[in-house]
């Protein structure tokens, strides 16, 4: 996709860290362009830094070096109060152990964003209404996490990540908490999402079959670096 | 955040631990309701002295006298130049003249006389005491037995309560029972000669006798000892006193000093001034009259004073245990950061800035102050309550009257509530702080 504008590029990321007296390279060097609407896989053994990056490229981490552009900011030149406006507004997150507040119906928890960019009160209903049919989850609004299964906690909180109407979803292993068939209707939702809003989608994944499968692109990470980018099986077919 | 989300996400944060918040804001509640408990009896305390002193009606009255008084023992005699000037007498002149002060309500004469009183055929010596009409609504007189004056020149009395005792063993049955009061009245001599020198301006002095209808019984008599003569222990209208011409203290010193006995002088006259504040002023403009005047303005201040430093002391002790309440403020909300890492890290995940997550905290904090302190407040008003019960059935146990020991003005409600939340938002300061500067990677990585 030469001609399609970067959501995100990322230029000789390293992040380090000091483990006792010795320095950890977390993230070492990585450069990568992620095209937007692409929907990028990210792949690697655990302590690879996939986790690392997304955290960087979510703005929940700042990069000991290089740089990092979404939707055209450099997150590292932006203060503590800007990443956290470009947290709410520009991306959209979801976690492996989905991360819903207990006390708070589903309803509730997708709120959430909602009052922290100070959407008008009137606006909220709506918008969460909207969030919830895409998910699939209108008829349990009312619910607590606790009674859900957890492809409808991940659902939930796919719907707290689209209710802000983000450019970027970020998903840290969405679906290492789920069984094979929920985890492929994650994804499938996820695609459904790519599709139909233009989302750019970064996903790590330990699944690198379900990654084929949904993924433009598979980039792989060792040791913090990154080792190699490639279409995926899905983008070969096509 | 809006507010209307922090407080409503710091109130479900609240009820999530409701058992420790809820000991938590017992601890604030309790440490306000100390502190609440005993500026209340500070205040009550001032209240019941201020009010007890206004009865006497001295603090918006001067004490006015002629400057050839006798001096009492051990005051300084007066300077050269000062004794050069000759003295003005307390007469009628004056007396109009220090009506016609600005801010003047009203001026009277001082009379009061020793007399005999026969009740039952039995003598009973005391000092007698006219009363202007206008003491009936200074207050002076709230809760007597029985009534004020019917008229301003009524012969009626009204008693002290200690000369009551006197008079008989259930002082309330004095009241509508009659009693005599015998008296000097002084009559002016006719001048034979045209000296006054030579005739002394005397005047003869002649036993009478009055009955006056017993009306009331009062607990303390207002103006109590005030200007020298002693505590008047029966009361009777002024006009009713002055009609009496009854011999005075004066007199004697009149007739030493040749004035003449038909020209009425007064030993003081009280001017009352429009209130308290205006006093000084005034006494200014009566000294400037050359007249002695005096007030006791001073020792309201000095009260005034007393019961600040009095009310400072019980404030620091009342606020002890707030103190250690918000120990317990700062423990509740370091812990639920502990409980709520994990939370927090999601909250600034989706967007959430350092400010939100202290205000949260900031808010969870102010809740609990301002819930506590409202409590609070109850609480102290419910023990200053209580307080004054107890010292009430111990006082009516010993045949006194009650007393209103425990004040809460609403000053010292908002004051308290104010106290609350702002020691409850310094108590969440470090924890709100602690809070902010977590790193939402950490925090997302917590189990």
């Amino acid at each position: 996709m030469p001609d399609t504008p970067c959501a995100i590029q990322l230029d000789r990321i390293s992040r380090r860290y000091a483990m006792g007296s010795t320095m950890v390279n977390a993230v070492d060097e990585v450069s990568l362009s992620i095209p937007t609407g692409e929907f990028l896989a990210l792949l690697g053994s655990s302590g690879s830094g996939k986790s690392t990056l997304l955290n960087l490229i979510a703005g929940l981490d700042r990069p000991s070096s290089g740089t990092i552009l979404a939707e055209g900011k450099n997150l590292a030149a932006l203060s503590s109060p800007e990443l956290a406006r470009y947290r709410r507004n520009t991306i959209g997150m979801i976690f492996q152990s989905f991360n819903l507040l207990p006390r708070m119906t589903l309803e509730e928890n997708i709120e959430l964003p909602l009052r922290l960019a100070e959407v008008d009160h009137a606006e909220r209903g709506g918008r969460v209404r909207e969030a919830l049919e895409r998910v699939g989850l209108t008829h349990r609004s009312g619910h607590r996490p606790s009674e859900l299964s957890g492809g409808e906690q991940q659902r939930t909180a796919i719907a707290r990540a689209l209710v802000n109407r983000p450019r970027i979803l970020l998903a840290d292993e969405p679906t290492g908490n789920l069984d094979s068939n929920t985890g492929e209707a994650i994804l499938s939702l996820l695609h459904d999402l790519q599709s139909q809003l233009g989302m750019t989608i970064v996903m790590v994944t330990h699944e690198r079959p379900l990654a084929e499968r949904f993924a433009d692109r598979l980039a792989t990470m060792g040791d913090g670096r990154l080792l190699g980018v490639s279409p995926s099986g899905k983008a070969v077919a096509q | 955040m809006k507010a209307s989300d922090l407080t409503d996400l710091a109130i479900r944060n609240l009820r999530e631990a409701v058992l420790r918040n809820a000991l938590t804001t017992l601890g604030v509640a309790v440490g306000v309701a100390s502190l609440v408990a005993m500026l209340s009896l500070g205040v009550g305390l001032q209240q019941l002295a201020s009010k007890r002193l206004s009865q006497s009606g001295l603090f918006d009255t001067i004490f006015v006298t002629p400057k050839n008084n006798f001096r009492g023992m051990g005051r300084p005699q007066p300077r050269a130049a000062e004794s050069n000037t000759p003295p003005r007498p307390l007469d009628e002149d004056a007396r109009k003249q220090l009506e016609k002060l600005p801010n003047v309500i009203e001026v009277y004469p001082q009379i009061r006389f020793f007399t005999e009183v026969r009740f039952n055929n039995k003598p009973f010596a005391t000092v007698v005491g006219g009363m202007p009409d206008s003491s009936r609504n200074s207050g002076a007189f709230d809760g007597m037995q029985g009534n004020f004056f019917s008229s301003p020149s009524a012969n009626e009395a009204i008693l002290q309560i200690e000369f009551a005792r006197d008079l008989s063993e259930k002082p309330a049955s004095l009241i509508g029972q009659e009693l005599t009061l015998r008296y000097a009245e002084r009559q002016p001599i006719p001048s034979a000669s045209a000296s006054p020198a030579e005739s002394g301006g005397g005047f003869s002095v002649v036993p009478k006798e009055l009955k006056l209808k017993i009306i009331g019984i009062v607990e303390t008599e207002p103006a109590a000892g005030y200007g020298g003569y002693g505590n008047a222990r029966l009361l009777i209208p002024l006009s009713t006193a002055s009609t009496l011409r009854a011999a005075q203290v004066n007199d004697l010193r009149d007739i030493v000093r040749g004035e003449t006995a038909d020209k009425i002088t007064y030993p003081s006259l009280s001017v009352r001034a429009k209130s308290p504040s205006l006093v000084a002023a005034l006494e200014a403009s009566i000294k400037s009259m050359g007249f002695n005047a005096f007030s006791l303005l001073d020792a309201s201040k000095s009260l005034r004073t007393f019961f600040s430093v009095f009310d400072l002391l019980l404030g620091i002790f009342g606020s002890l245990a707030l103190a250690v309440a918000t120990l317990g403020i700062v423990n509740t909300l370091v812990m639920a950061i502990l409980e709520r890492r994990r939370e927090i890290g999601v909250l600034k995940a989706l967007g959430a800035a350092d400010s939100d997550v202290q205000q949260l905290f900031f808010v969870e904090a102010g809740v609990m102050g301002f819930l506590g302190g409202t409590l609070g407040v109850t609480l102290g008003w419910l023990l200053g309550r209580a307080i004054t019960f107890g010292t009430n059935v111990y006082l009516q146990r010993q045949n006194l009257n009650p007393i209103e020991l425990s004040a809460v003005p609403w000053w010292l409600v908002i004051l308290a509530l104010l106290f609350a939340l702002l020691v409850s938002l310094g108590a969440g300061l470090y924890p709100a702080s602690r809070a902010a500067k977590l790193n939402p990677v950490d925090a997302l990585r917590y189990e």
